[in-house]
């Protein structure tokens, strides 16, 4: 195809959004939105959580409808798309969870229910046509592996690009990347990118969605920021440059937030100590942390950046690949997370319903069972000992349901999380890692979350929190501790404390 | 005694009462102590196979595992001349070891329950049969084992002492089950294995412990099944027992995605089987029809009690919807 009539074309855009608004019961997810996008541009699409960038990928595949607004599309002008409507216009996603098969090779995945047939009753797969179709695609993409390469083998930015081979085989003209390098390695990433230039050139336009920066400043024409589901603000291409991101990003009345906090606490000993740990997830990059007795430790950073996997080796789950892990100044060795349990280190993980709580079980069975024994006569279960202590943890922790024998499968998200804190407060906590410990939870229950969390902090346990929701980290932690790409990039004590700070070291930069 | 157990009893009785009055053979003491015996020996067995399946696991090593233990049994007191108490015990250690090969293959090497005693089934019917050469295991005319025969295919009162045998085990099993810390283990590791994990549980401790206890319980069968017939053709003695123990605990309640089951139910779909057997015997039903009635009546039943439970949900959910549009116009 010849595209050297792109200037003509660039006159028009592709896509525009103007005016759309879309709310959900008590949100507004987005307010009088405007966008557009030429043909061959590749617009960077910034914002923190929550800024209402899902929310506009839904509404441009049609999977939502938005309640005004007006969205064209290559010069037709609709209230709303609708799935087909989206696709057959020619826009593609490759969403930060890729959708391949893995167990079928690279042709297969492409034209996966497209596939050429051969002539005849028995409708086989025509493999010579589809290797022959295929090819061009992988070449486009710059792909160094050839068409029957199983997927599985592959790296995730090697499937990535058969994802965009995809979006490519359905003839996109527009390809949005959600999130595509929050989990690539660095090396891996650049290819990435020069992907994303060849689309360019190939006159297809791209929105490019990403927490890394340098990355948006590397391959964007133009960068759309979002804030609270408004556009914040455009910046073109000489424009771009980091902090200007990051000041559209947070806002400028929250650059200098004043925090009303409470005069400094002493620090207390140190409790557990990473020495060098390597996590599985980032073997190359050893993390040196201490959370000490009496102080939320928060730990905050971008998806992807490693904090869960740290908090799955402090908790016994993995095994470090090498350094090691202190607790109270004495060697800890982990070999299980029963291990981590008998010495007082407790971890209340981020999915409550696969990880958290046995939801067939009841609100009883699920407080006693880190600490079984201890309600049992000659090893058989004791009821009445099994309900004093649920009974407690319900009173305590304000757990509202029938009775303790109620399945904790019935219960609302914030009454599941305090039956997960319920069974570590009735053992004695040394250490106490609460993995987004409020995600999913309503503001009431939240806010009893964080008194909680302080309770255990005076009473000296070592309180370390993995959290994405800024304000959260900010107005609970004494220490911050930021990770970005499986390292600590810096530890904020709270004289530093501000989001631009957060969210540069989370970016890998140097704070302010 | 659940809804699910009470059912299952009631379908007992039912086909009980209506075999027997087509048939009132049914009721002779002699009918219903060799039944009993059966229930006695697959109810071991299946006991056994129940706790693996708690767990989320299968063992379908069980009827090869009978066929090579029996044999070595009778090999052992009957040619090798050793005291039957000691080869007794023995072959209870064996039975452990085998599960404890089983559980470290599955916990520890990753590997599936499915592979791992597929594989089992295979290797100890060749070893079996290979051990006697393809011949037959048995004893020499007239040789006796009085103490031993009276515990295994002896009778008090009436009752065969391998039923007796079950109750006792079926009480200690439930009491485990049920009550022990051990046994909200198996549960919690039905249910979620991932969940149990990130509560301390030692989880790949207690299910290599599930298919210990399977090895002990079907090394146990496998003696009772060995001074039953006493005389073991290893090629063919034991097949499709692990099917038989598979389906009793189907029958059961147990749910073969582990979490899901009771003690009480696994002896009732034991009962069930063996009822059934019983039941093509009497009315005259072709033997060659066997496996197809038994098939039959599990895919019945399991059919049944989905389908009660999707009723079921169904009307919790209309109660609860009932519930909130009545508590709105209250308002």
């Amino acid at each position: 195809m010849n595209y050297s009539d792109t200037s003509i074309v660039a006159t028009s855009p592709f896509l525009s959004l103007e005016n759309v608004r879309k709310t959900y019961p008590g949100v507004v997810a987005l307010d009088g939105f405007s966008m557009e996008v030429r043909p061959g541009e590749v617009i960077g699409l910034v914002g923190e959580n929550g800024a209402g960038k899902s929310t506009l990928m839904k509404i441009l595949g049609g999977v939502t409808t938005p309640d005004s607004g007006t969205i064209t599309v290559d010069g037709t002008a609709h209230d709303r798309l609708s799935v087909e409507a989206s696709l057959g216009s020619g826009i593609a996603f490759v969403h930060q969870e890729l959708n391949l098969f893995e167990n079928l090779d690279v042709a297969a995945n492409i034209f996966f229910g497209r596939e050429p047939l051969r002539a005849g009753p028995l409708k086989l797969v025509d493999r010579a046509r589809l290797r022959t179709m295929v090819a061009p695609l992988l070449k486009r993409v710059g792909a160094n592996f050839s068409a029957d390469t199983q997927v599985a083998t592959l790296s995730l930015a090697q499937q990535q690009m058969v994802e965009i081979a995809k979006a490519l085989s359905i003839e996109a003209r527009l390809v949005i990347l959600d999130e595509p390098t929050s989990s690539l390695p660095l090396a891996e990433t650049d290819k990435l990118l020069d992907v994303i230039k060849a689309l360019k050139a190939d006159g297809i336009s791209v929105i490019f969605i990403s927490h890394r920066l340098h990355e948006v400043e590397r391959v964007a024409d133009r960068v759309v920021v979002l804030r609270d589901g408004m556009l914040a603000g455009t910046l073109g291409k000489h424009d771009i440059g980091h902090d200007q991101m990051v000041k559209l990003m947070i806002g400028r009345m929250l650059k200098e937030r004043e925090k009303a906090s409470e005069a400094a606490r002493a620090p207390g000993a140190v409790a557990l100590a990473a020495k060098a740990i390597r996590t599985p997830a980032y073997p190359g990059r050893p993390v040196d942390l201490d959370v000490r007795r009496g102080e939320i430790l928060g730990l905050a950073g971008l998806v992807g950046s490693g904090r869960t996997e740290l908090a799955r080796v402090f908790f016994g789950i993995d095994s470090s690949l090498g350094g090691a892990l202190e607790l109270d100044g004495k060697p800890l060795a982990l070999a299980s997370a029963a291990d981590a349990v008998a010495h007082g280190i407790f971890l209340v993980p981020e999915d409550r319903k696969l990880t958290g709580i046995l939801l067939d079980l009841s609100i009883a069975q699920n407080i006693s069972l880190p600490n079984l024994p201890a309600h049992a006569r000659r090893s058989l279960v004791s009821k009445s000992a099994e309900t004093a202590t649920a009974e407690k943890q319900k009173k305590d922790l304000g757990i509202k349901a029938p009775s303790v024998q109620t399945r904790t499968g019935t219960l609302s998200g914030g009454n599941q999380q305090k039956v997960v804190l319920g069974k570590w407060l009735a053992m004695n906590p040394k250490v106490m890692i609460l993995d987004e410990p409020t995600r999913g939870i309503d503001i009431g229950a939240k806010a009893e979350i964080y008194g909680l969390m302080r309770a255990l902090a005076d009473a000296g346990v070592a309180v370390l929190m993995i959290s994405s929701d800024m304000e959260e980290v900010i107005g609970v932690s004494d220490r911050i501790a930021v990770m970005h790409e499986g390292q600590i990039s810096g530890i904020l004590d709270k004289d530093r404390f501000s989001q631009e700070n957060v969210l540069l070291l989370a970016v890998g930069k140097q704070p302010k | 005694m659940s809804k699910k157990d009470l059912g299952l009893l009631i379908l007992i009785l039912v086909v009980g009462a209506i075999v027997a009055i087509i048939n009132p053979r049914f009721l002779l003491p002699i009918n219903l102590a060799n039944t009993s015996n059966l229930i006695g020996l697959f109810g071991i067995l299946s006991i056994g196979q129940a706790f693996v399946i708690i767990t989320g696991g299968i063992e379908l090593s069980v009827g090869s595992v009978v066929a090579l233990l029996g044999t070595l049994f009778i090999d052992f007191i009957a040619v090798r001349g050793m005291e039957w108490p000691l080869a007794f015990v023995l072959i209870l250690v064996l039975g452990a070891i085998i599960g404890l090969a089983h559980g470290w293959l599955i916990t520890r090497l990753k590997l599936q329950p499915f592979v791992v005693t597929l594989c089992g089934l295979l290797i100890y019917r060749g070893v079996a049969r290979f051990y006697t050469a393809d011949g037959t295991a048995g004893f020499a005319f007239g040789q006796n084992f009085p103490d031993l025969e009276f515990l295994t295919a002896g009778r008090s009162y009436g009752v065969p002492n391998s039923f007796i045998a079950l109750i006792v085990i079926s009480i200690v099993m439930w009491v485990v089950l049920h009550r022990s810390v051990f046994g909200r283990y198996l549960y919690a590791i039905g249910k979620n294995e991932e969940a149990a994990k990130y509560s301390g549980i030692r989880t790949g401790r207690v299910v290599i412990a599930a298919y210990v206890i399977c090895g002990v319980l079907t090394a146990l069968s496998a003696i009772y099944f060995a001074m039953y017939t006493r005389s073991i053709s290893p090629a063919s003695h034991g097949q499709f027992y692990e099917l038989y123990a598979i389906a009793a605990a189907v029958l059961g309640g147990f749910s073969l995605r582990g979490g899901e089951g009771s003690l009480i139910g696994v002896i009732l779909g034991t009962v069930l089987l063996q009822e059934l057997q019983n039941l093509v015997n009497l009315l005259g039903i072709p033997s060659s029809l066997n496996f197809a009635v038994m098939g039959g009546v599990i895919l019945i039943g399991v059919l049944v009690d989905q389908q009660w439970g999707v009723f079921r949900e169904r009307r919790l959910m209309v109660d609860a919807t009932r519930k909130s549009a009545a508590g709105a116009a209250a308002e």
